[in-house]
C-alpha cells in the first residue's frame, strides 16, 4: 500500500509543474502587498497614466484609499478625475465603442489583469515596448506581439530603439533595490525623464498595485489563514487524544 | 428531556434511527486510512451546500451581471471571498475525496455481492456530481467557464441525427448565452442538489442494510457473539465518530492551506482565463476542463479515427461515456472468490496498479495541449483503462488467490 501511495505521488508530480506560462520569456518579480509606499506610488501611477483608458470597475475607490492608508480627502482631491463619489466603482468615462475604433479593441478592464496573466507578465509587458515603424502606432511589445496599445509611458521611459531584453537579462531586485542590470533596454530612440532603473522601480510599483487590485484580500486572507491553521492543529490534538481514549477498549 | 424524547419517539422512530445508523451500527474494527473519505465526502457536501446557499444570496445569474457579481462577492460582500474560496476549493476537494473513496472500493472489492446497490448508488452520485460541477463551473461566467461549457455541450452535437438539436435544446440558444446560464443556475442550486442528497441517503441506507466492508474483505456478520453482535464489529458511534473527527482535522488542515494560501492552486482549482469575463467572440488558445474531468477529456481527444462513417468526435464521446458507464457494471465483472486486493493474486494487483497509473496520467494529459506523442500515450492508456474492466472476468477467475482469514487482521 505504501508503494501505491508513492506511485500515486510520482504520477501527480508532472501536474505540479503546470504553473509555467506560454513560452514568452518574462522578468520574474515577487509582489508585496504590505509595502504601502510602493502601492501608493503604484496607485498614483495607475490613476495618472492608465485610468484614462483602463477602468478597474470591480473595485471601489474607498477600499483602495483605506487599504493603502491614503486619507479620503487627499484621495478625492488627487486620484479621482471623473467626479465619482469615493464609494463608487472605479469606472472611467471612455466610450467602449469609440475606443474599439481607435485601438482595434476597447482597452480591457484591469481589475483582474495580474491574476489573468500573472504579475511577472504585467511587469514584463510594461517594460517591453520598443520602436517598430511597421506598426500603426509605431511601437510593438516583446511580450505582447502586435499590441494595439500605444506606449503611454514614453515620457517616462523613453522609446527603446531595439527589442528590450525581457527575460534574458537579470534586472532590478525589487525588494532590496540592488541593481543587477541597468534596465531591459540597451539603446533608446527617444530619451525619457526616468533612468532605466527608476523606470523599472516605477513599473514594479505599478505592477504591485495591479496585483493588489486583483486580489485585495490577500494580506488579510493569509493573516487569518495562520490562525485558522493553528486552531485546526489544536483541534487535531484534542480529536486525536479523544480518539485514543475511546479506542483503548478496542482490541 | 427524557419525557420529550419519549413523546417524539412514540410519533417518530428517532431512537431506532439513532441506533440503527450510529450507536448500534456495527462497523468492522479494522478500518484503515482509506475509510476516512466517505465521511469526508459528507463533510464537503455540507460545506458546498452551506457556502452555496450564501453565495446564492449575492450572485446574479444573468449573462450581464454574473461575472461582476462574483467580483462583488469577492470584494464587497463581507466574508464573500471566504465563502467563494470555500466553495471553489470544496468542489475540487469533493472530487479528491470521492476519487479516493472510489479507489478504496476498487482495492477492497467493496462493490462485490452483497454491496452492488451501494456501488450503483455511489456511481449515480458520481455522475450527478459531475453534472453539478460542470454546471456550477459556468456560473462565474469567465472565459474558461464559457468555453469549457461550449466544448462539453457541443459534444452532444456529435451524436448522429439528433445531436445538433439536442445540444441546441440543452443550451436553449444557438450558443452558450445568458439563457444557458440561467438554466444551469437552476439545475446547479436546486434540481441536482436535491437528487444528490436523495442518492446520498440511498447510498447510506443500502450500506447500513448490508454492513460495511473492510480492508480484509471479510463478512464480519459471520462471526457473532452470544448477543448477536459481530465479534469484529464496534459501534459506529462513538468509535468511528471520534475516529473520523481526527480525519476531519487532518483534512481541514490541508483544505484550509489551499483556501487561505493557494485558492487558485496554480490554476488547477480556478483556471487563470476565468479572471476574464466570458466573450463569445474570443476563443482562448487552450481550452482545458477543470482537473477532475481531464482523464475523460484525454480519452475523448485520444480517439482520432473516423469509423463506420461516423466522426472521430462521435467515437470519442462514445469512449468517454463508456469509460464512465463501464464502472457501473463493475460488480458483475469481478469474479474473484475474495474481495480484498490483499488476498487477490498478482494479476489483480498489476491490473489495479496499471489502471491507477492510466487514470492519473490521462488526467495529466487532459490538462495539457495535445501533441502527437501525447495523443499516442493517451490512446495506449485509454486501452489500458478499458482492459482493466474488460479482462477483469478472466484474470480474477484465473489467478490464484490467498486464503482469507476467519477474523479481521490489524
Amino acid at each position: 500500500m505504501r508503494k501505491l501511495i508513492f506511485g500515486l505521488f510520482i504520477a501527480i508530480l508532472p501536474v505540479l509543474g503546470l504553473a509555467a506560462g506560454d513560452g514568452v520569456p518574462l522578468d520574474h518579480i515577487e509582489t508585496d502587498h504590505t509595502d504601502k509606499a510602493s502601492l501608493q506610488r503604484g496607485a498614483a501611477m495607475f490613476t495618472n497614466y492608465c485610468m484614462g483608458c483602463h477602468s478597474m470597475e470591480y473595485a471601489r475607490y474607498k477600499r483602495v484609499a483605506e487599504d493603502l492608508e491614503i486619507p479620503i480627502d487627499l484621495y478625492e482631491e488627487n486620484l479621482i478625475f471623473t467626479g465619482a463619489q469615493i464609494g463608487e466603482l472605479m469606472k472611467n468615462s471612455m466610450n467602449k465603442d469609440m475606443a474599439a475604433d481607435w485601438f482595434g479593441a476597447p482597452p480591457p478592464d484591469l481589475s483582474l489583469e495580474s491574476r489573468l496573466r500573472g504579475e511577472s507578465w504585467v511587469y514584463s509587458y510594461l517594460r517591453g515596448f520598443y520602436k517598430d515603424e511597421t506598426r500603426p502606432l509605431g511601437v510593438n511589445n516583446v511580450v505582447f506581439d502586435k499590441v494595439g496599445m500605444p506606449h503611454v509611458l514614453v515620457d517616462l521611459q523613453g522609446l527603446c530603439a531595439v527589442k528590450p531584453n525581457i527575460g534574458h537579462a537579470p534586472s532590478v531586485e525589487p525588494l532590496s533595490g540592488n541593481i543587477k542590470n541597468a534596465s531591459a533596454c540597451p539603446e533608446y530612440a527617444i530619451e525619457g525623464s526616468m533612468s532605466g532603473v527608476e523606470f523599472d522601480r516605477a513599473m514594479y510599483d505599478l505592477t504591485n498595485f495591479m496585483s493588489y487590485m486583483a486580489d485585495p484580500i490577500k494580506v488579510e486572507r493569509e493573516r487569518l489563514g495562520i490562525f485558522v491553521l493553528i486552531f485546526v492543529a489544536i483541534f487535531f490534538v484534542f480529536a486525536y487524544l479523544l480518539n485514543r481514549e475511546y479506542w483503548k477498549d478496542v482490541h | 428531556m427524557q419525557k420529550l424524547l419519549n413523546w417524539v419517539d412514540e410519533r417518530l422512530p428517532v431512537v431506532d434511527a439513532w441506533n440503527n445508523h450510529l450507536a448500534k451500527y456495527y462497523a468492522p474494527k479494522n478500518f484503515n486510512v482509506w475509510y476516512f473519505f466517505g465521511s469526508l465526502a459528507m463533510l464537503v457536501l455540507v460545506n458546498q451546500l452551506v457556502t452555496g446557499i450564501w453565495l446564492t444570496m449575492s450572485y446574479n445569474p444573468t449573462g450581464e451581471g454574473a461575472f461582476a457579481s462574483v467580483e462583488y462577492i469577492m470584494r464587497d460582500v463581507q466574508w464573500g471571498w471566504l465563502l467563494r474560496y470555500l466553495h471553489s476549493t470544496g468542489a475540487s476537494a469533493f472530487f479528491i475525496v470521492v476519487y479516493l473513496h472510489m479507489f478504496r472500493g476498487l482495492m477492497y472489492g467493496s462493490y462485490q455481492k452483497p454491496r452492488e446497490l451501494i456501488w450503483l448508488f455511489g456511481m449515480l452520485i458520481y455522475l450527478v456530481l459531475m453534472a453539478e460541477a460542470f454546471m456550477g463551473y459556468l456560473l462565474p461566467w469567465g472565459q474558461m467557464s464559457y468555453w469549457g461549457a461550449q466544448v462539453i455541450v457541443n459534444l452532444f452535437g456529435a451524436i448522429p441525427v439528433i445531436g445538433e438539436d439536442l445540444s441546441l435544446w440543452i443550451r436553449g440558444d444557438y450558443l452558450i448565452s445568458g439563457i444557458t446560464l440561467n438554466r444551469f443556475f437552476a439545475l446547479h442550486v436546486v434540481a441536482l442538489p436535491i437528487v444528490l442528497l436523495g442518492l446520498v441517503v440511498l447510498h447510506i441506507l443500502a450500506l447500513h442494510e448490508v454492513g460495511s466492508n473492510n480492508p480484509d474483505g471479510i463478512d464480519i456478520k459471520k462471526n457473532k457473539d452470544e448477543n448477536g453482535i459481530p465479534k469484529d464489529g464496534i459501534p459506529f458511534h462513538p468509535y468511528y465518530s471520534v475516529h473520523d473527527l481526527v480525519g476531519v482535522a487532518v483534512f481541514f488542515f490541508i483544505f484550509f492551506i489551499v483556501v487561505f494560501f493557494f485558492p487558485e492552486m496554480g490554476g488547477l482549482f480556478i483556471e487563470k482565463p476565468n479572471f476574464e469575463p466570458a466573450n463569445a467572440l474570443k476563443t482562448p488558445a487552450h481550452i482545458a476542463p477543470v482537473w477532475y474531468f481531464t482523464p475523460f477529456y484525454a480519452m475523448l481527444r485520444a480517439v482520432t479515427v473516423d469509423l463506420f462513417g461516423l466522426s472521430a468526435k462521435f467515437w470519442g464521446v462514445v469512449v468517454m461515456g463508456g469509460a464512465i458507464a463501464i464502472l457501473f457494471v463493475l460488480p458483475w465483472l469481478d469474479r474473484s472468490p475474495v474481495r480484498s486486493i490483499r488476498y487477490k493474486g498478482w494479476l489483480s494487483k498489476i491490473a489495479l496498479a496499471l489502471f491507477t497509473v492510466s487514470f492519473v496520467v490521462l488526467g495529466y494529459l487532459g490538462l495539457v495541449p495535445a501533441t502527437e506523442g501525447r495523443t499516442t500515450v493517451a490512446q495506449i492508456l485509454t486501452v489500458v483503462y478499458f482492459l482493466y474492466f474488460i479482462l477483469m472476468p478472466f484474470y480474477t477467475r484465473m489467478e490464484k488467490t490467498k486464503p482469507v482469514p476467519e477474523r479481521v487482521t490489524g
